[in-house]
């Protein structure tokens, strides 16, 4: 064994460049090969095709709020009473925690005009994700996360309790006055 | 040492030969030669036949045999008849949108309760013509049209197979062939008689670029079309293949060259 | 052992983690392990298959996360998995076409092993586990085709679950527990996507107890003659053939991407993209190419029982094949008879496989013609049954009586003389 192992190489230098060469091939390979392995739990192209929700509004009466889902998440989509409006309006934004106008909780339609008796927003609680109970729930008659005890307005800010955000809003647009693609 | 390597390539060889001719075990008629795109180490689908033949499935075929697992917006996919490279993502494709456009699709159930019809969206699959596979029995004389999504893949030689049997249809039966009433003579069909009545004729289809639709055009386009509905990824895989394939051999020269220096002053 | 000294842990954490958990210790002695220097090219194949087996766990682990095991939804899961999931496309056929590969590498490991005698004393106990080993992969491989539920899943499942039926009082009681209800359906697929997934970890436990089976006795060697002095017959597992059987698993793997990127379909049946339907039985039923052979056993025998113990049988006959082999000299490469009965033996097993492939009235050659004008000849089943004796006879008379009868021709006295005889005659 000790006699078969040659101390003097003929050109150590060229036969450590094949061992690193070889090597790095080796693990460029591997490092190539890991990313299908990975990739593989990514949303898959149908999955994907299903990005968008579109949702028809004008089947929601005042005072009504429907859950659509959107990526598999629900959305609260509330048609607001005039007064539920006002009350949200009347707040001084300044003063809250996450401050935002009503008018900021919106998206314009086509005509750049706003429909501020829909109010679209994730059904999620900004504190640890739980759908929070809606049609005038909690101390500021908005919505309520039972968790945590969260309380949110009419236009879904943040009021009272752990959450450190308003109900987030989803990206959407509106393809007519009332029928809207979410995503 | 040589005896065995003789052993050792009969060996795989033939193991090989088996997987072959176990698939080749199926049988069926007689098939015509022909030749496609998408076929050898470097074939790709032929776009412009298969966006004939998507015509032509549209026309002449869609409305027994159903597409059930290709969505709309594959056919903008990489590799697919209507691949744009401006819209790589298929469902905002103008030419996507647009083919759905052309079907209706069943939703539901709304918050009557009720189904409903709407325009299709590029991430709805291609409808069925028929809500089973009793009902479309039923609606063709106890026949089952076959689903077109994985059909290529699902006979022996699928390409020759399918388009011989687009094209083989004969009015006369040979001696001793008797049609019975619903059937037709088809030699490329196993047994010769076959219920789907000859679905091909002479400009049965009008093509916008100005091919002439002879029955064997439209065979060959409807077959590169349903090629690619078995076997969407085809393209993406051989141009990754040969990726592949060289990383390999250099690997292998590498490793090569690293067992020769390894072993260089060792007797074995 | 002067070449081989041991693991000599340098540093202070080397020995303080040495004297806790000595895992390095253990990786050091599984590969600075002393090897016959003279091993060929068939002796890579086991470490193929122990990569192989990893990708096929790994993409297996992957796929598990996108299949539905249910009638109603495996088949639409596979094909969501190659039209939809990323690299979906890559890693399905790439378990498929493994599988497949898996049973090639481990034909020729097992090939290997006949050839050099690798299972007789003191190494029968690595050869038994080998066997399980083999066992296990054809139970798993044949669950995992059932798994897509296309045509030939089904009815694949249907005949060899029906072969327990032939055992004689509980036969039926057997099929019945197989296959959770009266025939395969929803439960049959669960239990053996459970069982799928589940054996491969069985098949890795066993795999160590195979490397740790080898590593008592060591490895034999294309001469059969036994290790006499470690210095001058061996070499460390690591370096030399770690890159040994790296050079081999690259080229492997170039086999494997040809099957997986040009071909996919080559090794598989198109009816099994056909979803699975229990009223229409496809017009061939044929296995996966890997159990072809044993399907021709199988049907060779008239009586069903007969058939099924024939089958098992033969695969019974590799666990006691250590002590059917009276013949003192373990390689072939010294034994004129033994090669020639061997070459015809890999013939018959090949010959098995392509009867299994056909059916059974199939002619190999035609002869003449009978008063109707149909032709005649000689049959595959007939060829079935000469194989399938020969198969036996090759286990229970030949390798018996052949020891006890051939003269061998004449062994070197050590591997090194043998490997520095076959440089100068090179030279």
């Amino acid at each position: 064994m000790a006699e078969t192992i040659s101390t003097s190489a003929q050109d150590p230098s060229r036969r450590d460049f094949i061992y690193i060469a070889t090597g790095a091939a080796g693990a460029v390979g591997v490092g190539l090969f890991a990313w299908p392995l990975i990739d593989q739990m990514n949303p898959a192209a149908d999955t994907k095709a299903l990005s968008t929700t579109e949702v028809d509004l004008s089947g929601i009466e005042e005072g009504q709020q429907i859950i659509a889902k959107w990526q598999g998440k629900p959305v609260f989509i509330r048609h607001r009473t005039q007064s539920e409006i006002d009350t949200a309006r009347a707040v001084d934004a300044a003063g809250l925690k996450d401050p935002q106008s009503d008018e900021d909780r919106l998206v314009p339609n086509q005509d750049g005009q706003y429909e501020p008796q829909y109010l679209i927003m994730l059904a999620s609680c900004t504190h640890l994700g739980c759908v929070p109970l809606g049609d005038g729930a909690g101390d500021y008659e908005g919505w309520f996360c039972p968790c945590h005890g969260s309380h949110y307005d009419t236009a879904g800010r943040i009021r009272k309790g752990p959450a450190p955000k308003n109900l987030f809003l989803p990206p959407y647009q509106y393809l007519s006055d009332t029928l809207i693609k979410i995503g | 040492m040589r005896l065995l390597k003789i052993i050792a390539t009969l060996f795989v060889a033939a193991s090989l030969s088996l997987g072959a001719s176990a698939v080749s075990a199926s049988e069926g008629g007689e098939l015509k030669a022909s030749h496609f795109s998408f076929e050898g180490l470097f074939g790709t689908y032929d776009k412009a036949a298969a966006q004939r033949g998507f015509q032509v499935y549209q026309e002449a075929c869609s409305s027994c045999h159903a597409m059930s697992l290709v969505a709309i917006r594959n056919l903008g996919d990489p590799g697919a008849p209507f691949y744009d490279e401006e819209h790589p993502n298929a469902s905002e494709s103008p030419v996507i949108k647009a083919i759905a456009a052309m079907f209706t699709v069943t939703d539901g159930p709304d918050n009557e309760g009720d189904m409903f019809e709407r325009p299709a969206k590029p991430s709805d699959y291609f409808p069925a013509p028929f809500a089973n596979d009793q009902a479309a029995r039923a609606s063709n004389g106890g026949a089952l049209p076959p689903d077109f999504s994985m059909l290529v893949r699902a006979r022996a030689h699928g390409p020759q197979y399918i388009y011989s049997l687009l094209t083989s249809y004969e009015d006369e039966a040979p001696e001793g062939v008797e049609i019975r009433p619903g059937m037709n003579y088809n030699p490329a069909f196993n047994g010769g008689l076959i219920g789907m009545p000859p679905p091909l004729f002479e400009e049965l289809v009008e093509y916008s670029d100005g091919t002439h639709a002879s029955v064997e055009q439209m065979a060959h386009d409807v077959v590169t079309f349903m090629a690619w509905a078995s076997d969407p990824k085809m393209e993406v895989r051989k141009r990754m293949g040969w990726m592949v394939m060289i990383y390999l051999f250099i690997f292998a020269l590498l490793m090569y060259g690293s067992y020769k220096a390894v072993w260089r002053d060792v007797k074995h | 052992m002067s070449g081989y000294p041991g693991y000599d842990p340098k540093s202070g954490f080397e020995k303080w983690l040495d004297a806790r958990l000595p895992i390095v210790r253990l990786g050091y002695d599984t590969f600075i392990f002393p090897t016959p220097r003279n091993l060929n090219y068939w002796w890579t194949f086991g470490a193929i298959l122990a990569v192989l087996l990893m990708s096929q766990i790994i993409t297996g682990i992957i796929l598990a996360m996108h299949y539905v095991p249910h009638v109603s939804m495996a088949y639409d899961s596979v094909q969501h998995i190659n039209r939809d999931v990323n690299f979906g496309w890559l890693l399905q056929p790439l378990h498929a076409n493994g599988a497949s590969m898996m049973f090639l590498a481990v034909y020729i490991h097992m090939f290997r092993g006949i050839y050099y005698g690798s299972y007789k004393s003191p190494r029968e106990v690595l050869w038994i586990v080998g066997v399980m080993i083999y066992l296990l992969m054809m139970a798993t491989g044949f669950m995992g085709y059932v798994l897509p539920w296309g045509q030939m899943s089904f009815w694949g499942a249907t005949v060899i679950t029906n072969l327990f039926s032939a055992i004689p009082l509980v036969g039926d009681a057997v099929t019945g527990w197989l296959w959770g209800g009266f025939s395969v359906d929803n439960p049959t697929l669960n239990r053996f996507f459970s069982l799928h997934f589940v054996l491969p970890f069985a098949i890795l436990g066993l795999v160590i107890l195979h490397v740790w089976a080898l590593h008592v006795p060591g490895n034999n060697n294309p001469t059969g003659v036994s290790v006499k002095n470690v210095d001058k017959d061996t070499l460390p597992f690591h370096p030399y053939y770690t890159v040994k059987d790296g050079f081999a698993i690259v080229v492997f793997l170039m086999v494997l991407s040809a099957f997986v990127f040009f071909a996919p379909d080559a090794l598989n049946h198109p009816d099994n993209y056909i979803r699975a339907n229990p009223v229409v039985t496809p017009a061939h039923i044929v296995p996966e190419w890997y159990y072809l052979p044993f399907y021709a056993m199988l049907r060779a025998v008239p009586d069903k029982l007969g058939g099924v113990i024939v089958m098992f049988g033969a695969i019974a006959l590799l666990f006691v094949l250590p002590w059917l082999d009276t013949s003192k000299v373990r390689s072939m490469r010294y034994r004129p008879l033994a090669k020639l009965f061997f070459l015809i033996f890999i013939l018959a097993c090949i010959g098995l496989g392509w009867a299994g492939a056909k059916s059974p009235s199939d002619l190999v050659f035609i002869t003449g013609a009978n008063v109707d004008g149909a032709q005649t000849g000689f049959t595959f089943l007939w060829m079935a049954r000469i194989l399938t004796l020969y198969y036996y006879a090759f286990f229970m008379v030949i390798l018996p009586v052949l020891g006890l009868v051939e003269k061998p021709k004449t062994r070197p006295d050590s591997i090194e003389k043998s490997v520095l005889k076959s440089n100068a005659g090179e030279a």
